[in-house]
């Protein structure tokens, strides 16, 4: 079975809630889900179990660590809120955070803005799957070979990059190694690695889009650019909220390309949350203390995803 | 006199639609040809680099063509030069068990896909084509994980997994993630809910149980959004790093992300072995490259379907 692009569209169709079966006269529908219950019983006992163990417990876990002091050999001791006040005055943590959303903001921003460029142009100019092929070949590499292929390339003194600035007549950049090239260049590994994933999502998304509207449009006499903001945008909305979510939650979890390319450094400059939390947890053994930070990134990421959620009004669609 | 000087601005308004959007085109091409170009260079590079001489190389760093053509850092990271060889050609002499560290990369990625889109296929098959009571709550619990990032269990999941003596184990590293995938159930759910019951009606009338309408009717009907899955999750899970790197404190059983991760930390500070680096990087590129090979157009397909769903 193959997947065309037609069958997106009529799954996007089915409902969320189950249909209600149509009941026919004289067929006995209901004795033929007779033994359904013990069956579906068997059929989601894994997941279930899986769901319990590994998500459910751990949650609450998470939660009740946060408020403990755990050092991991010992058993959790219950001191109330002290990791939040501990937090509060922790320069570390507001620094950490920064530099989070400092490279959430240009690594999301960057790839949003190149993958809307490069999906509608793909969707206006070429359907080739050979071209969307090769820019999705950076999402087939890990998070840590594409960090280490980085490195090489940033290097000070014999990376690419810098010995064309040098032909250029430029002095070299510290891209990895100063405090504030750091994040940004951190920034630009993350767009190489996720544009084409993200392009190819959007591109996806515009395929859905009725060619006929672009006729309509066109026969009005609307240039290519008012076409894009008038039609294509509106109409990508509920794609573009999932998109622009699912980016800033990964971007606000980023840790292998920070854990490869700068271990946080130098001094601090790319201490993203998570590497934090990593640190704390497993280089100081507090483990209270990091699920408190884990706690608090969970809750900014909740509001963050809320308020996206409100501001691009994903669940309505301009297409009804 | 009025026709005149009409008809030549007649004839430019209508030129001039046909004209932008060829100036428009060239334009597009132009940046889509420049994306292409970035997105590949590094790989270019990763490949000109692991061809190099790691000395000459550094002497000759802006050459587009490896520099002393050599297959040395793939020798080097394969283990089949002798150390002397390899301080030769600018090694560290130092040993990587990179053919270790993939087969097991290749056992963690395939049996965690395989029994997560295994478990997640019959979870989607309770509820979907089965009628039982409590149906959409339970489900609906499921859904609520989906809100949960997992950055909230890693560290209580890792002490679930030191308590239970798992660490540094496949066991321990697969767990976690083996049973449950609220996307996963959602994503195969809603496909099956699509399907038609008429054949099912058929096979119910000739007295095929519900397991057997699963596995000979419903399960090869998803076929297509299952191997979605496999392949986004087998990606996925081969690039896995951090869960890998909270369970595993030796190279028994750490996947190729953490054995490139410690190669790279363990190469000298003072002249890094950037060509043997490179080689590494290519050897665990390498798989997940032929699945493209191979799979190529289903992966794209597969990508955008993901984000539909």
């Amino acid at each position: 079975m193959t997947l065309s692009t037609a069958a997106p569209a009529a799954n996007a169709a089915a409902p969320l809630r189950a249909p209600r079966r149509p009941r026919r006269p004289g067929n006995a529908l209901a004795p033929s889900h007779r033994g359904d219950g013990r069956l579906a019983w068997i059929l989601i006992a894994p997941a279930a179990i899986g769901f319990l163990a590994f998500a459910v417990y751990p949650t609450l876990r998470g939660i009740y660590l946060s408020f403990t002091d755990y050092r991991l050999l010992s058993s959790p001791t219950f001191i109330g809120v002290q990791n939040f006040v501990d937090m509060v005055q922790d320069s570390t943590f507001w620094s950490s955070l920064l530099v989070t959303v400092y490279f959430v903001i240009l690594a999301v921003a960057l790839t949003l803005a190149f993958s809307l460029l490069t999906a509608a142009i793909l969707h206006r100019v070429t359907k080739s799957t050979v071209l969307r092929g090769l820019i999705i070949l950076p999402f087939l590499i890990s998070g840590v070979v594409a960090a280490t292929v980085w490195s090489w390339m940033l290097d000070p003194q014999l990376g690419i990059v810098n010995v064309l600035i040098e032909h250029l007549g430029a002095s070299p950049v510290k891209f990895l190694t100063s405090r504030e090239w750091a994040i940004p260049s951190l920034a630009v590994i993350s767009v190489w690695k996720n544009l084409g994933y993200t392009s190819i999502i959007i591109f996806a998304g515009l395929q859905t889009i009725p060619p006929t509207i672009y006729e309509a449009g066109r026969l009005d006499g609307a240039s290519e650019a008012k076409m894009f903001f008038r039609l294509t945008l509106p109409l990508l909305r509920p794609i573009l909220a999932l998109v622009v979510v699912l980016n800033v939650i990964g971007a606000f979890q980023v840790f292998d390309i920070v854990s490869v390319a700068t271990k946080g450094g130098p001094a601090n400059a790319s201490l993203v949350l998570q590497m934090y939390i990593y640190q704390k947890a497993f280089g100081q053994f507090d483990f209270g203390y990091a699920s408190a930070m884990s706690l608090a990134l969970f809750l900014i990421l909740i509001v963050i995803t809320f308020v996206q959620m409100r501001l691009l009004r994903a669940n309505e669609s301009d297409n009804a | 006199m009025t026709a005149a000087a009409v008809t030549p601005s007649r004839t430019t308004s209508a030129r001039r639609p046909r004209r932008r959007p060829r100036v428009g085109r060239g334009v597009a091409w132009i940046y889509l040809i420049l994306v292409v170009l970035a997105t590949l260079f590094p790989f270019y590079w990763m490949l000109r680099s692991a061809l190099s001489n790691n000395f000459s190389m550094i002497a000759d760093p802006s050459n587009p063509l490896p520099v002393g053509f050599t297959w040395g850092p793939f020798l080097r990271v394969l283990g089949l030069e002798s150390t002397q060889e390899a301080i030769a050609q600018g090694g560290s002499g130092a040993s990587v068990p990179i053919l270790h560290y993939l087969l097991n990369s290749v056992i963690y990625a395939t049996l965690s896909t395989a029994c997560i889109v295994f478990f997640s296929t019959l979870a989607a098959y309770a509820f979907s084509r089965l009628q039982w009571r409590g149906r959409e709550l339970v489900f609906s619990f499921f859904l609520a994980a989906l809100m949960v990032p997992g950055i909230l269990t890693l560290l209580p999941n890792f002490v679930l997994i030191k308590d239970l003596g798992l660490l540094n184990s496949f066991a321990g590293m697969i767990l976690p993630g083996a049973l449950f995938s609220a996307f996963n159930i959602f994503f195969l759910r809603q496909f099956m809910l699509g399907l038609s019951s008429e054949i099912e009606e058929a096979a119910l009338l000739d007295g095929a149980g519900k397991l057997r309408m699963l596995f000979g009717i419903t399960l090869p009907m998803t076929s297509g959004p299952i191997i979605t899955l496999t392949i986004l999750g087998f990606i996925g899970q081969w690039h896995d790093y951090f869960w890998p790197l909270l369970v595993t404190s030796d190279d028994s059983v750490a996947p190729l992300t953490l054995g490139l991760a410690i190669f790279k930390q363990s190469s000298p500070q003072s002249q890094p072995d950037w060509a043997g680096l490179m080689a590494a990087t290519l050897v665990a590129a390498l798989p997940m490259l032929i699945l493209f090979m191979v799979f190529g157009k289903r992966i794209v397909n597969s990508i955008g379907f993901s984000g539909l769903k």
